[in-house]
């Protein structure tokens, strides 16, 4: 295995490229050295990402949104005062991966190109409208979160093409987001079901909404239906039923160990109608 | 297999060592600088057996390459007691007989002393969530929680 610590991505990029094996990125290195020392992927070329200036920064955008470095641990979010009071839900949810020694490490990027249909940071950041900056070997282009995973392990990045960035956007006035998942027990374990709700209010009521389901189909889900069901309205009972039928309707999943299909699609609804109240709550200015 | 010079800072001092980069922090630690308190429980980053700080931040050695710690500061349950002069965590793990095998003891103590670093003060469940990463399969984590919650009042000036 040859080790590479390139000062830019677009050095990362062009190695990456020109590599003729297995290449893995290493930012936080929590998938990767799991799956280096299990055997299941042994790189040809490991390329450190961390040397390249700028990756462990948050920083804030002209427009007021947020520009998070890839190699930010989950701890580091946590202890962000500006990040969490915009993007609660975004911060939340990356919180929920691992342990304290793991948030130590663990990064947005990571648990976004490990490709987990249940992977936490996911659902929020599907649900605040992130995108993520990527450079290849052709230069640099921005794609939404909610396109990046393409399949249990699989994301849209072609060869070569390393994320440089995770962009939120600006936040804005009288909106808040949430993330939930359930889980059998306290910590230490990875969703059965996970819901991220972020919403924005003209008064009492919804006025846009975006609606984001985990580990409950191949990738995780950007749900139109439960968006359309809540707009508009002040998430009163009706329109709370609606976002669970809507969110249970999107559902494609698995049975498997952590839970049986027909109990993902019912947790879905309920875990979308908690995550929609708490984001409410927040949009009306309750702290996270 | 060219392997890697590696200059980093171990509790203090400067150390320098010869590393294949598939090897990992922990491997570093204990087999070319011969610091055997963190341990290798699972390799896999679940039992926390060989926590250390890495800049300050807790992380597990086992997840981290012997190479990324280059120009880092590393901190090791070595340490922890100063001049032979037991850290009051260790001192209350003794005294509530927090430890039966040991093998987990170094992870927690380096754990528990990172927490008590940012938060003097904290709650019962706040020392249980900090810790859930370390897992001890003796105690039963009672009287690991009580010696940190104990360590925190006397490291306070609070009388227990």
């Amino acid at each position: 295995m040859r080790y590479h610590s390139p000062s830019t991505f677009e050095d990362a990029a062009r190695i990456a490229a020109a590599a003729q094996g297995v290449t893995r990125f290493l930012a936080g290195g929590t998938d990767v050295l799991v799956q280096l020392r299990s055997g299941h992927v042994l790189p040809d070329d490991l390329i450190d990402l961390k040397k390249i200036p700028g990756t462990y920064d948050i920083a804030q955008t002209e427009d007021g949104g947020w520009r998070i470095g890839i190699a930010v641990p989950g701890a580091a979010l946590g202890a962000h005062a500006g990040l969490c009071k915009d993007w609660p839900g975004v911060v939340e949810g990356m919180e929920l991966v691992g342990s304290t020694q793991v948030q130590g490490r663990a990064t947005l990027a990571g648990n976004l190109c490990n490709g987990s249909p249940a992977a936490d940071s996911v659902p929020g950041l599907v649900a605040a409208g992130a995108t993520v900056e990527i450079t290849g070997p052709e230069g640099t282009r921005s794609l939404p979160v909610a396109e990046v995973p393409v399949g249990p392990g699989k994301t849209a990045l072609t060869a070569g093409e390393v994320i440089s960035a995770i962009v939120l956007p600006p936040r804005g006035d009288k909106a808040g987001d949430a993330y939930l998942r359930f889980i059998p027990r306290t910590e230490m374990d990875i969703a059965v079901v996970g819901a991220a709700v972020s919403l924005r209010l003209d008064g009492d009521t919804i006025a846009e909404a975006r609606v984001a389901l985990g580990a409950v189909a191949p990738t995780v889900l950007l749900v139109a239906e439960a968006a359309e069901a809540i707009v508009g309205t002040t998430l009163d009972d009706s329109a709370m039923d609606a976002l669970a039928a809507a969110a249970s309707a999107a559902c494609n999943p698995i049975d498997d160990k952590r839970g049986t299909a027909a109990f993902r699609i019912e947790v879905a609804g309920v875990m979308a109608k908690r995550a929609a109240r708490i984001a409410y709550d927040r949009a009306k200015g309750a702290s996270a | 297999m060219s392997k890697i010079h590696v200059t980093t800072t171990v509790n203090g001092d400067e150390v320098e060592f010869l590393a294949d980069p598939r090897e990992t922090l922990l491997d570093c630690l204990r087999d070319k600088l011969g610091m055997t308190g963190s341990k290798e429980g699972c390799g896999t980053g679940d039992c926390g057996a060989c926590s250390v700080t890495l800049d300050g931040t807790l992380v597990c050695s086992c997840l981290v390459l012997g190479v990324e710690a280059d120009g880092k500061q590393v901190g090791t349950i070595e340490g922890v007691a100063e001049g032979g002069v037991l850290h009051p965590l260790q001192k209350k793990f003794i005294e509530h007989a927090a430890l039966q095998c040991g093998f987990c003891t170094p992870g927690i103590l380096v754990a528990a002393k990172a927490l008590l670093e940012q938060n003097p003060n904290p709650t019962e469940t706040e020392v249980r969530y900090w810790l859930a990463g370390n897992l001890c399969r003796c105690t039963g984590y009672d009287k690991i929680v009580r010696a940190v919650m104990d360590a925190a009042a006397d490291l306070r000036g609070e009388a227990a």
